[in-house]
């Protein structure tokens, strides 16, 4: 038989057709693999919400929880506290006092206000105590005019001991500090008058 | 070399058909669950976790799973498959405590996760039908498919009140779920292979046409048998 | 494009290595069905790697932790269960393309000479596979990971005088316990599989420096073209490498239906009593390896213990194991396909073949009078396959070989 010419074209969408399907294969292959890598059920159990209970909770005290591996903290303020935050001495020396700034994102939407809580429910503080800088968790300092963290101008809050940032009773951060933002207010809702759920926000 | 091939191969077949002679030790009866029956499988959670998970633990399995995989609520479970204060995301474990039930039953009551996997359907569907009244074991029963059982008869308040047949569905059920504990992922596999099986057909008749096509030079063209 | 090739070409022999071997490396052109397993063999390798890495990140090699990490793996982990079951049907999928490929081999004389380098290297690569697969099916850590292993590495202490030293020093403790599943975690995972793939390559590489066998068992290279090419070869690029794709296809067809349809296999690829964590209390009622190492354990099994000791069995299924390198040497035979071979060689292969089938079914079952027998029986016959081979590939009639394939 004399030798046949090759059906160039035949060809090339042969290979072509063929090298799409197996890409589009090697594409169905790859995903069950890369999608071993989310969160197990074992990591998403771990991770579920955590109930915390402010029955007992008394004024200035602070309790902390493990939500997503971070501490979270639950305290209750005190009205002369809560009536502080709003002070424009506190303000003034606040790098984002309304949140509008670089630390929009770092609340949810229903605690876009002064105390940085849900409306009505200002007495008690839930915010994750992980420090905006590096990460370091920093300590209670409630009481104001404290000698080591500027005296007069220290209105209560918290205080960082890794690198000195400071942060008002509301988990916001003042200005000239190494933090860039307030501290993050996790998803939290009531499920009663006395349990707090952390991880879930308020039913729309 | 073909009627070399044709010879081994039915010798072979022929000696290894004794294999086939295996046969059990005790006589089953059959299962015949469908893991496809969601219902069969609810019904089979809700007596499961009735009237097993007092002693039996089914620690590899946790409660929102099933919700997912049989269409239930977190509310459901918690309100119709939860007794301990346990949170939806966890593991199934039992109050049985381990000591105790050395004490009492001479033995732990195992862990089911597993047990279709490593006993089969048949082999659980028969045991728990399998008591009978024997006044010399401690708990008054022993069992046809394990002898000397140390389990007492916890189904027979199961069994007194409706028909054989329906025991029988119900043990059916228990089995089913029982089959799907051990294996979560069957309800999925079966389906996703067919799927994945066709798209291969289609790569095979592309990748079939591909080497035709460029085998045709091996045949009649560049590289055609040559002097 | 052209500079980029060029690129690396003045630093690296790409474009070299590609002509040398593909586009310009000449293969037989009859190669036929048994010559897919090579490359099967390649592309099933690649698939325990991947797989292997992925289990790897979720398993725990702790003898409390291990039976469960792999529910977890089964359960917990996003496909982690399809992982699991690609795992375990790539091993014995491994066995089931490396026996066929390893027939090839008897088929058509591919380990004579030239070519016996490459035979000690596929054997060294089996005898390793067997050791990687025997220490992956350990770790699961169920009831036959346990008493397999308890079984299998007792064998070490039937060794004379040195036995029992030699065995506690493989365990790193008295039994089998969390020291070996440790050792061999780490074997499984990294030792071995480097080395397989060391050996794969230095395979290919013998392989390729005198060229493949083929059905016809004649060497292509003796009638070459005015150009130095064989006229009975074509270039393995894109002939090859287009009818491997389609090959692999198919081959994936196969296995994904086990994968998806039957990954147990009715308790072959994965044992009933695996389901159960090790207990080192309680004994199964039947003990086996997993259907690939039957027939080695049934060789073991048919020796009785003589002097008291259970070594000379441990010989006998090493021997079994070994004889097979001998084969360049044993076989006297001119010819090297089957298809001109002598009928006293057919029959002796025939014999082989079945024998190997039936010691490895025999390694399944329990031993009584008659599968005893059977077993000796069968190790005769598969002892006499090389033992009297210098002498039936020396006699009776074998047929013309063409100078030419035939195809």
């Amino acid at each position: 038989m004399s030798e046949q010419t090759i059906d160039l074209k035949k060809r090339r969408f042969l290979t072509q057709a063929t090298s799409v399907v197996g890409a589009v294969g090697m594409g169905f292959v790859a995903w069950p693999f890369i999608s071993s890598w989310k969160p197990s059920a074992r990591a998403r159990a771990a991770g579920a919400p955590v109930d915390v209970d402010i029955s007992k909770l008394e004024e200035g005290q602070l309790v902390r929880v493990l939500w997503h591996k971070k501490p979270v903290w639950i305290f209750r303020r005190g009205t002369e506290a809560n009536a502080a935050l709003s002070s424009p001495e506190l303000e003034a020396l606040l790098a984002d006092p309304n949140g509008s700034g670089n630390s929009k994102s770092q609340q949810p939407t229903y605690a876009n206000n002064t105390h940085r809580t849900i409306e009505g429910n200002e007495d008690v503080a839930v915010i994750v105590g992980v420090c905006t800088h590096l990460g370091c968790s920093p300590t209670y300092r409630p009481e104001p005019g404290a000698a080591d963290l500027g005296g007069e101008s220290w209105k209560g809050g918290f205080y960082c001991p890794c690198h000195g940032s400071k942060f008002d009773l509301a988990g916001r951060v003042y200005a000239g500090v190494p933090a860039p933002t307030n501290l993050v207010i996790p998803p939290y809702h009531f499920v009663s008058d006395t349990l707090i759920r952390i991880g879930v926000g308020p039913a729309a | 070399m073909k009627t070399l091939t044709k010879l081994q191969l039915s010798i072979a077949t022929v000696v290894l058909s004794f294999s086939v002679l295996a046969s059990p030790s005790v006589q089953l009866d059959e299962a015949k669950t469908d893991i496809t029956d969601t219902a069969s499988l609810q019904n089979g959670a809700k007596l499961f976790m009735n009237y097993c998970s007092g002693c039996h633990a089914i620690s590899f399995m946790r409660y929102n799973r099933i919700g997912t995989d049989l269409g239930l609520s977190d509310a459901d479970i918690e309100e119709n498959l939860m007794f301990a204060s346990d949170k939806v995301g966890e593991n199934i474990t039992t109050a049985m405590p381990e000591k105790g039930a050395s004490d009492w039953f001479g033995g732990t009551p195992p862990d089911l996760s597993l047990v279709s996997r490593s006993k089969g359907t048949d082999w659980i569907y028969s045991y728990l039908k399998g008591f009978y009244a024997d006044e010399s074991r401690v708990f008054g029963v022993n069992n046809h498919v394990l002898e000397n059982a140390s389990m007492p008869d916890v189904l027979w308040s199961l069994r007194e009140g409706q028909s054989e047949e329906a025991f029988d569905n119900d043990v059916r059920d228990i089995t089913n779920f029982l089959d799907y504990v051990g294996e979560p992922a069957k309800l999925v596999r079966i389906d996703l292979g067919k799927k994945v099986l066709f798209f291969l057909a289609i790569l095979f008749v592309l990748s079939y046409l591909l080497k035709k096509e460029y085998w045709k030079d091996v045949k009649y063209g560049i590289w055609r048998k040559r002097d | 494009m052209n500079n980029k090739q060029s690129w690396i070409d003045q630093r690296f022999p790409l474009t070299k290595v590609w002509n040398e071997h593909l586009a310009e490396y000449y293969t037989p052109r009859n190669f036929n069905f048994w010559y897919f397993f090579g490359s099967l063999a390649m592309l099933v390798l690649v698939i325990q790697l991947v797989t292997g890495i992925f289990l790897t990140m979720h398993f725990k090699p702790d003898s409390a932790q291990a039976f469960a990490s792999v529910e977890y793996i089964m359960r917990d982990v996003e496909w982690g269960w399809l992982m699991r079951y690609l795992h375990s049907t790539g091993a014995s999928a491994f066995f089931v393309v490396i026996y066929l490929h390893m027939y090839r081999g008897l088929l058509y004389g591919s380990y004579k000479a030239p070519r016996e380098l490459i035979w000690i290297l596929g054997m060294v690569l089996y005898i390793v596979l067997m050791a990687e697969a025997f220490m992956g099916y350990v770790l699961p850590w169920g009831q036959m990971s346990f008493w397999g292993a308890q079984v299998i590495i007792s064998l070490f202490g039937s060794v004379p005088v040195i036995g029992p030293d030699l065995l506690t020093w493989i365990l790193g403790d008295y039994a089998v316990g969390d020291p070996a599943l440790n050792r061999f975690f780490s074997l499984h995972v990294v030792a071995l599989p480097l080395i397989l793939v060391v050996l794969v390559f230095l395979h290919i590489v013998a392989l390729h420096a005198v060229g493949s066998n083929n059905p016809d068992g004649i060497e292509i290279k003796k009638n070459k073209d005015k150009d130095g090419i064989p006229k009975d070869g074509i270039p393995f690029h894109p002939y090859y490498v287009v009818k491997d794709i389609w090959v692999v296809v198919a081959f994936l067809m196969i296995f994904c239906a086990v994968v998806f349809f039957a990954p147990a296999m009715n308790g072959y690829f994965l044992e009933n009593a695996n389901f159960i964590e090790a207990n080192p209390l309680k004994t199964p009622d039947h003990i086996a390896p997993l259907w690939y190492l039957t027939p080695f354990y049934s060789v073991l099994r048919a020796i009785p213990p003589m002097f008291g000791s259970q070594f000379p069995g441990v010989l006998g299924m090493g021997a079994a194991l070994v004889i097979l390198v001998a084969l360049p040497w044993l076989d006297r035979s001119p010819v090297k396909s089957i298809r001109y071979r002598s009928a006293p060689f057919k029959w002796a292969l025939g014999i082989f073949v079945i024998s190997f089938i039936m010691l490895g079914w025999l390694g399944m079952q329990p031993v009584n009078e008659l599968n005893a027998f059977l077993a000796r029986l069968f190790t005769v016959l598969y002892f006499a396959f090389f033992i009297l081979m210098p002498w039936y590939t020396s006699i009776g009639k074998t047929k013309p070989v063409p100078e030419r394939t035939t195809e």
